[in-house]
């Protein structure tokens, strides 16, 4: 589905990504684990085209996106929920939700969207989208990006900084669109969180790939883990 | 008579709505001018110019191709529209990576390009331009005789004001304007193509002016001057309102319109300078201005 070969990007004159490669099968949930500067979060905005230099090889079904603008990029069907959340405060909830445009059939619907998150019916009223709290605001934007229909979805850190409560929520809702057909590449720095929804894991340094865990061999990597995430 | 503070009804009536008929043009070129710059983070300096364009291509439709008041209403804001998106397209769009100030330069440069042509080929007398039959003529208030075309114009301003607001706040390309002002590049990244927004932004804001241009074409004369004797006022009403707010610029543009129409009928020597008072003192307490947000 989606296939990372030398990618290098850059942001001015710091060199970030020094050659990534790895893949995505579909249907497969895959984590980018790696201490913080490792380049993951770099990786997810070259793949969006969010990065201003970047070069190298990303090619998703096939085709190749490097050359592509953001907006032809997310027409193409990637959607991406970044780690800042991107929420607008100049809209309304359910205008935040509604932004992003259907880009191919096979989305949720609104009442599907409110079922698995309920909190954001009730919030839907609300009327600057960042009055939301943060759980709530990490919700609302997984939500608006399973309404367009994009079955390779960027989830950058959806877990941090929120209540245990929640993120057991969050981990449901991944598990629920994996059992829909999606395709998930997911940035984490919690591995145990990690280890409930992802099939592989990807381990960057340095702005590399320097490892890949199959999830059922994490609890006995778990040393050769803790040594790259320095935990 | 009625006299209203020792002050005759017809006079102080007529002041008030000369007031509000300039509020009317003031709110409609700093509405333009706040969706501008919201989008774009440019301030348009070349907005007078296009204002003025708004009323030549009217004039030139009618004396030209004999295509009278109302059409002209639509096609001069298409025309000049047209005639902003190839400027953005061409030249303007290459400054939003720099700094403010060179977008600030460039359309002023721009403005003082677009006067000079026009005072170059129809010199800077001014041209007269017939009120359409049906707004000749005034209408007996029982309080004070209105001219019927000025009334026609306070209230073309106030639907166009309020339907540009309508369009920003409450529907779904409004939402995609607001977002991209917020974060553009997130709004790229769902797939919309940001750069044609701002393009379209540009053409609509100049289509507003354009079409204060054509209203403004029979009450004052068309001449190379009327936009840049507009646009400093206009750029105080931006200030006192706080850049980037819709409701804010028409309101302000209306209420300043007033305060200068009752300056004049009570301490007339003020009259011109009352906008700019009422500027300093907003800076200085709430430099936001006064339906801005604070950034």
């Amino acid at each position: 589905m989606l296939e990372i070969q030398g990618l290098n990007a850059w942001y001015g004159e710091s060199h970030i990504l020094h050659g990534v490669d790895f893949e995505v099968r579909e249907g497969e949930v895959v984590t980018l684990l790696g201490r913080n500067g490792a380049g993951k979060t770099t990786t997810m905005k070259s793949i969006m085209g969010l990065v201003p230099r970047r070069r190298g090889h990303v090619k998703f079904r096939g085709a190749e996106t490097i050359g592509l603008m953001p907006n032809q990029i997310a027409r193409a069907g990637i959607a991406i929920c970044p780690e800042e959340r991107g929420i607008f405060g100049s809209l309304s909830v359910t205008e935040n939700l509604m932004l992003p445009p259907i880009v191919a059939p096979g989305g949720l619907d609104i009442a599907e969207i409110y079922t698995l998150f309920p909190n954001l019916k009730e919030r839907a009223k609300t009327a600057h989208g960042t009055r939301l709290s943060g759980g709530e605001q990490q919700m609302l934007a997984i939500a608006r990006i399973l309404r367009t229909g994009a079955k390779m979805l960027l989830l950058d850190e959806p877990t941090e900084g929120l209540a245990p409560v929640i993120v057991q929520q969050i981990g449901r809702t991944i598990r629920e669109i994996k059992n829909r057909g999606f395709t998930v590449l997911l940035v984490e720095q919690n591995f145990r969180f990690a280890s409930t929804v992802a099939d592989r894991h990807y381990v960057m340094e340095h702005g590399k790939i320097v490892d890949m865990i199959p999830n059922r061999l994490l609890e006995s990597s778990m040393d050769k883990l803790h040594e790259y995430l320095g935990v | 008579m009625i006299t209203i503070f020792g002050i005759p009804g017809p006079l102080l009536f007529g002041q008030l709505l000369l007031g509000l008929i300039n509020g009317a043009f003031y709110a409609m070129l700093s509405l333009g001018l706040a969706v501008i710059f919201g989008m774009l983070n440019i301030i348009n300096f070349a907005h007078g110019a296009l204002f003025m364009m708004g009323a030549f291509v009217s004039w030139m439709l009618l004396n030209y191709l004999d295509i009278g008041y109302f059409p002209a209403l639509i096609l001069a804001p298409l025309i000049v529209g047209i005639f902003g998106i190839i400027l953005e397209k061409t030249i303007i769009s290459r400054l939003y990576k720099l700094d403010h100030l060179y977008g600030l330069l460039l359309t002023f440069g721009l403005a003082l390009v677009i006067e000079g042509l026009f005072r170059n080929a129809y010199g800077s007398s001014g041209m007269p331009y017939r009120i359409p039959s049906v707004l000749q003529g005034a209408a007996n208030l029982g309080f004070m005789y209105l001219p019927i075309y000025r009334g026609w114009v306070v209230l073309a301003a106030l639907v166009v004001c309020l339907a540009t607001w309508a369009i920003i706040e409450k529907t779904s390309l409004g939402a995609r304007l607001r977002a991209a002002t917020e974060n553009a590049p997130m709004v790229q990244a769902f797939g919309v193509d940001v750069p044609r927004l701002i393009t379209l932004t540009y053409g609509g804001g100049v289509a507003l002016a354009a079409f204060a241009g054509v209203l403004a074409a029979p009450i004052y004369s068309v001449n190379p001057n009327m936009g840049s004797n507009f646009i400093n006022t206009v750029f105080a009403v931006v200030v006192i309102g706080g850049m980037g707010s819709i409701m804010g610029s028409i309101v302000t543009g209306f209420a300043l319109g007033v305060l200068e129409g009752l300056t004049k009928v009570f301490y007339p020597q003020a009259s011109a300078t009352v906008v700019f008072l009422v500027m300093v003192i907003v800076l200085l307490i709430r430099p936001r201005g006064l339906f801005g947000r604070a950034a």
